[in-house]
Formats: C-alpha cells, structure tokens, sequence
C-alpha cells in the first residue's frame, strides 16, 4: 500500500493555546483512521489543518508526496481533492440541496449545469435524498442535512474525506442513518479519516485508531489493540471515562 | 392660543394649497427622477466598497485603507456641506455644459454620501454570516472571490434589505437638500409659492406629498422586519 497522507511533526497553536504540538502520522490509500482523545485534544484542528482551513505553524502535510503545506502553494485545487464534512452540517442555507451539491461542480471544476445536475441527482439518489432535491436547508431533519453534506463533499470526487464528528450535533436515532453512509463509502477507494466520539462506531470502521492527547498521538494502532489493550495510562483513563458514561461496552 | 386664526390662516389655507399643490407635484417628479438614478448608483458603489473592506488577502491592504478613509470622511460630514462642496466646488473647476449642472454635482454629492452609509449596512451584512459557510465554501475548492459572490453576498443582501430600506426612505427625503443649491424641486417650488403667496401652506403641501411616499415605504420596512424575524427566530414571548 502506498502512503496517501504523511504528516511531519505538524504543530498548530492558537495564541497560547499549543493545540497540536508533534503530529506524524502516515496514512495509508483506502484507509479509514479514527481520530479519538477527549474534547480539546485537537481532533478537530488537525482535520482543519490537513484540508488547509488552517495553517500549520511547523511541519509539513504530504499528499501523494507533494508538500501541500509549502508557502505560496494555491490552496483551491488541493482542497478539491480533500472533502471535508462538519460537525454543523454547514450547508448553504440560501440554495437548494441541488445547488449545494452542484455548486462547486460548476464553479470549480466548470463543470456544465446538466452535467452537474446528473452528479446531483445519481448522489442524492444513493444516499436516499431524491425526493429533498429542490428543498431547502431548513426543510432537512439533521440527518438528512449532514448525508446531504456528506454527498457536496464527494461531488467533487475527493480523494481523501475528512468527517469532523459528523454525528455530534445529531438527535440520538438519527446517527444511525449517516454512519450507514460512512459504512458505504468504505472500501470505495476513498481515504477516511474520522473525528469521532462515536467509540462503538470507530471500532467497528477503523482500520486503524489514533489516540490524540496533549497535542500528540499518545497510541495508535488496530481498533481492538487501542480499545481492548491499551498501553498508554492517557488512553486507559480516557476508555475507562468513555465506559463509565456508557458511550462504550467494556 | 390667540394667535391660532393667524396660524390656520398662514399655515393651513385650503385655496393656496389647492393653487399650488399642481406645481408642486410637478416639481416633485424632478425629486423622484434624483430619487431614480442615485439609487443603483448608491446600492452598487456601496456592495464594492463593503467587499473592499471585507477582503483579507494582506495584498489588497491599501485598499481597505482607502475604502475606511472614504466611509469614515462622508459619514464625518453633514451631507448638506457635501452637496454645497461638491455641487458648487466642482461645475467651478470650468465644466461646459451640461456637465456644470448643480443638479448632476448635487446627485453625485448626495450619492456619496450615501454609498458610505449604506456601504455600512452591507458589511454589517457580510460579517453576519458565520464563518462555518466561508469554510465549507473554501473547503470546495471555491476561491474567496466565488465564496463572496455565490455564499457570503447571497445571505448578507437578504439579511440587510430592512435596514437598507431605511436607508432609503432617509434618502427619498434628503433629496430635498439638493434644492438649496439650485434645482427646482420640490421643496424650491414650495419656497417659490411660499413667496409668491406671502402664505406658508406650499410647505404643508409638499410634507404632504413627501408622506404620501415615505409612509407607505416605512410600513413596508416594517413588515419586511417582521417577516424576516418570524423566518429566522423563535416564537415570540410575551
């Protein structure tokens, strides 16, 4: 397997406030990692810095190699092969679920309007959302609106998708809808790379799982290594944390 | 209020109203017409410069200083001395006709000033919308030029129509200002007839006719107020 991501010592404050101090990681292609460690641990900020929504103050991001972190390097057609999908969903409230999804079909990859709409509608389709097309936003339950995110991502033909605890801001019996969605998009060849607080679900998808602590990986390994044998005290405490409130069985 | 029967007299003379009010319904198509072409003048020059002062590429830097120095200089003037500045001061650079005219100087005085405020209203607009739609929207390959036309501008424009109607009923009004250098609009028709009659009832008439336009135009603000509060809010508490 060849390495899609490698990230060299990446580091990202805001202020004072040392985020990620030494990230290195390699990723490999198809692969799906959870990113888990307890809130603040910087899950979300590598995610952003790895799509370039942030910029990293040290180190450096390879995509197949390239340096994509590198000073003076157009960030638009990067982000293009890198999809990211928010934990608020994030759609455009003022377009209809068509527009959202063919959006950056015609803008970006200039892409004709009938050509999009077809990309619109197969996607919709898959994800079950034929009939919201020509809705609007506000007219989604939150399930729905975060699959239709998850398509506008994919649209683009990413190579890699980052999902920031997408489930986070869901009511309880709608998560099950969207992690169907993750489950079906493993194995299509796309790189996934999750934050999640979804433990039973990381376990269950992940090739491997990343533990963030104090701005470095603390343990990363296979999901039954990192959840059933966990060498760090940091990630013992924290499972043990994740058990007692019952987001996990022991 | 002994003195009420010369007021009535003066003031609120029902056959001098009559004789003027056609003069000065005349006159006031000239405040419409000046109403007319400010208008999208305005409404465009202020979208640019809110944009300007929105950018962040550190390139554009002296842009934003320059749109911050022009919003902060007709905004710190009375738009009256404005419109004496510009619609004396320029046609006296030595312009040939018509492009001497107070009437043009004046409208443009008029419009700058109003780019400036309203320019406000839509980067007060712009910065309303979260920073989450500018992520997703750099997050899809968009430049900053495409998020601004196709997601930050769409929402701020709808957000900001309310308080830019205002804006608009404030200027239908100050139309009247350009009157004192020059045009005959209509609040000059009225000081015309004012003279004319020794009586001032013209004036009555033509806050007649500025109501007959504002009002109308307030209450549609308001309703476009309450309308977007009921979309975006919660239930009202008592």
């Amino acid at each position: 397997m060849n390495a899609k991501l490698i990230l060299n010592s990446v580091a990202k404050s805001f202020g004072d406030n040392q985020v990620l101090r030494d990230i290195s990681l390699t990723i490999n292609t198809g692969e799906v990692i959870s990113f888990i460690g307890a809130s603040g641990s910087g899950k979300t900020t590598l995610l952003r810095c790895i799509n370039l929504l942030e910029t990293v103050d040290n180190g450096s991001i390879l995509l197949d190699g390239t340096d994509i972190t590198a000073v003076g390097l157009d960030a638009n057609p990067i982000r293009r092969r890198i999809g990211i999908v928010f934990q608020s969903f994030n759609l455009f409230p003022h377009l209809s679920i068509r527009r959202n999804v063919t959006l950056a079909l015609t803008e970006v990859l200039d892409m004709s309007s009938d050509k999009a709409n077809e990309t619109a509608i197969n996607l919709l389709a898959r994800f079950g959302l034929s009939d919201k097309i020509d809705s609007y936003p506000d007219r989604l339950s939150g399930g729905q609106q975060q699959r239709v995110a998850i398509a506008r991502a994919l649209a683009l033909n990413p190579e890699v998708l980052l999902l920031d605890e997408i489930t986070s801001a869901l009511d309880p019996e709608l998560v099950g809808e969207v992690l169907d969605v993750v489950r079906e998009l493993k194995g299509s060849g796309i790189t996934l790379l999750l934050a999640t607080h979804e433990m039973g679900f990381a376990r269950e998808i992940s090739d491997r799982v990343c533990f963030l602590a104090d701005g470095v990986v603390a343990e990363m390994g296979l999901p039954e290594q990192i959840f059933s044998h966990p060498t760090d005290p940091r990630t013992q405490q924290f499972l043990q944390r994740v058990i007692a409130a019952g987001r996990l069985r022991g | 209020m002994p003195r009420w029967d010369r007021v009535k007299k003066s003031f609120f003379d029902w056959e001098r109203l009559t004789d003027s009010f056609p003069r000065l319904l005349d006159a006031f198509v000239l405040d419409i017409k000046i109403f007319a072409w400010t208008t999208p003048c305005i409404l465009i020059v202020a979208v640019l410069i809110a944009i300007a002062r929105s950018t962040r590429t550190p390139a554009l830097f002296p842009v934003r200083i320059f749109v911050i120095a022009y919003t902060d200089i007709m905004r710190g003037v009375p738009v009256i001395l404005w419109i004496y500045l510009v619609g004396f001061g320029v046609p006296g650079i030595g312009l040939e006709r018509p492009w001497n005219s107070p009437l043009i100087w004046g409208s443009v005085a008029l419009g700058m000033t109003y780019s400036a405020y309203v320019a406000e209203v839509f980067r007060a607009g712009i910065e309303s919308v979260h920073e989450s739609q500018r992520a997703a929207a750099r997050s899809l390959g968009l430049s900053s030029a495409q998020t601004m036309r196709h997601v930050i501008l769409p929402q701020a424009i709808r957000r900001v129509v309310p308080p830019l109607m205002n804006d608009m009923v404030s200027l239908q009004k100050d139309v009247a200002l350009v009157s004192l250098i020059g045009p005959i609009e209509i609040l000059r028709q009225a000081g015309i007839d004012k003279a004319k009659f020794a009586n001032f009832t013209p004036f009555v008439g033509a806050a007649l006719i500025f109501l007959a336009i504002t009002i109308p135009l307030t209450r549609l603000t308001d309703w476009l107020l309450t309308r977007e509060r009921d979309r975006t809010g919660a239930s009202k508490i008592r």
